[in-house]
C-alpha cells in the first residue's frame, strides 16, 4: 500500500504551476512548428517498416521477436514488471518479489490467469511470472540478448534443446501471438513476425550452431 | 454452462452463458453477494478482490469457469456481526472507513495478507496491499492492518493457551 502524492505544499503547487505553464509553452511551440516534428515521427515509421522488411536471417527473425515488448516486457532488468507498448512500469508498484511471481498476498495471478480475459483485458497466460533476474534483457542490443540467451548462468541452465522447446512450445511465449486486447479493448500489438515463421528460425538458427554476428 | 463451487461454506452451482464471465459479475448479479465491487473492471484497483482457496483474487478478471470445484469467501464470508474477523474488528476500531466502497477489497486482501504473514511489517504491507482508495483512508488502513494482526495473533495464543 503506498500512498499515492495528491497533496502539495504551496511551494509544491508554485512549482507545478510553473512547470504547467513551461509544458504549455513548449506544446504552443511544438503545435506551430510541426513539420519537423511530423518528420521525424514518419522517418521513425520508416525504419521500423524496412527493419521488419530487412528480417532475412533466422537470427535476424528470432531476435525480432525477443526484442519485441511483448517479450521484454517481462524480462526486467530493474525487477519491475513493465506493461504496454510503451513498456511503462507496472501500475500500482507491482515487483518482481522473491520468487519472480510477485509477493504471498500479491501475487502474479491475483490479476493474470491462465488465459487472457476479454472483459478486464488482463492478459494471461499459464505460469504468468517475470523471467529471473538472471535473464533480464530489458535494455539490451539484440547480441546481448541472444549472448544472454545462450549464457547457460543466464539462461536457468538450458541447453539449446531445451531453449528449442522454451522458445517453440512454452505456451507462456507463444501467447505473444495471442496476447488479446488491452483495458481499453484494443487488440495489443504482436511480434513483427507470424508464430509459425518464428518457430521455423528458431529451429533453423539452432540448427546452423546458433551463431551469433558480430553486429 | 454449470459450474459448481463453495462460496462461503457453503456449495452452489450457477449456470453462466459463458464460461469467461467475469466471476465478480456472478457473485453479485447471480448469488446476490454485493458485498464485493465493482470498481473499476480492469484489475487496477482492487475493489472486486475476494478469496480463492485462500488466496487473493481479483474478481473482476477471473474467469467464473475457473471457479469449478474451488472454494471461494466474499466478505459476507470472513465474519459475522456476533464475531467479526479480526480485520473487521479492526476496520471498526480504527473507523477506516470514508465513503466505504473499496473497503471489503482492502479488507479481502488484507484477511488474505494476514493468512499468509502474522505480523506484517510496513514493507509487507507496502508490497502486498496495492488497492485503491480515492478517499485516502491509507493511513487509517496501515493502523488496521497491524491492529487486526495484534487481534488475529492474540486470539491464536489464547486459543493455544486454552484449546
Amino acid at each position: 500500500m503506498r500512498v499515492p502524492r495528491v497533496h502539495q505544499t504551496p511551494i509544491q503547487m508554485k512549482r507545478t504551476i510553473s512547470l504547467i505553464g513551461l509544458s504549455l509553452g513548449i506544446f504552443i511551440v511544438s503545435v506551430f512548428a510541426n513539420e519537423p516534428t511530423q518528420k521525424a515521427e514518419g522517418i521513425q515509421m520508416d525504419t521500423k517498416q524496412q527493419k521488419v522488411e530487412e528480417l532475412k536471417t533466422p537470427f535476424d527473425k528470432v531476435m525480432a521477436v525477443l526484442t519485441h515488448q511483448r517479450c521484454i516486457n517481462c524480462h526486467p532488468s530493474d525487477n519491475v514488471p513493465k506493461q504496454g507498448e510503451d513498456s511503462h512500469p507496472h501500475h500500482f508498484g507491482m515487483l518482481r518479489g522473491k520468487d519472480d511471481h510477485g509477493f504471498v498476498a500479491m501475487k502474479c495471478n491475483t490479476c493474470h490467469q491462465d488465459e487472457n480475459n476479454k472483459y478486464a483485458g488482463v492478459p494471461g497466460a499459464p505460469h504468468w511470472a517475470l523471467a529471473p533476474a538472471s535473464m533480464a534483457w530489458e535494455g539490451m542490443s539484440r547480441i546481448e540478448v541472444a549472448q544472454a540467451l545462450l549464457d547457460e548462468e543466464h539462461n536457468g541452465g538450458r541447453s539449446h534443446e531445451e531453449l528449442i522447446h522454451h522458445l517453440t512450445e512454452d505456451p507462456l511465449v507463444l501467447w505473444a501471438w495471442e496476447p488479446g486486447v488491452n483495458n481499453e479493448g484494443e487488440e495489443r500489438e504482436k511480434p513483427p513476425i507470424a508464430k509459425d515463421e518464428f518457430i521455423k528460425a528458431v529451429k533453423e538458427w539452432f540448427e546452423t550452431g546458433a551463431v551469433i554476428p558480430e553486429k | 454452462m454449470k459450474i459448481s463451487f463453495n462460496i462461503n461454506g457453503k456449495a452452489q452451482t450457477v449456470e453462466v452463458p459463458d464460461g469467461d464471465m467475469p466471476l465478480l459479475w456472478v457473485v453479485r448479479d447471480i448469488l446476490n453477494l454485493t458485498g464485493t465491487k465493482f470498481g473499476c473492471g480492469k484489475a487496477a484497483c482492487g475493489a472486486c478482490t475476494l478469496h480463492i482457496d485462500g488466496d487473493a483474487i481479483r474478481s473482476c478478471s477471473y474467469a467464473v469457469k475457473f471457479a469449478e470445484g474451488k472454494n471461494i469467501t466474499t466478505i459476507e464470508g470472513l465474519g459475522t456481526p456476533e464475531n467479526p474477523h479480526p480485520v473487521q474488528q479492526a476496520w471498526i476500531e480504527k473507523v477506516v472507513p470514508q465513503c466505504g466502497y473499496c473497503q471489503p477489497g482492502f479488507m479481502m486482501a488484507t484477511a488474505a495478507l494476514l493468512n499468509k504473514i502474522s505480523d506484517p511489517t510496513d514493507e509487507d504491507i507496502d508490497n502486498n496491499i496495492l488497492n485503491i482508495c480515492r478517499c485516502a483512508t491509507y493511513t487509517r488502513m496501515r493502523k488496521a492492518i497491524h491492529r487486526a494482526a495484534e487481534i488475529a495473533n492474540s486470539t491464536n495464543s489464547a486459543q493455544q493457551l486454552n484449546p
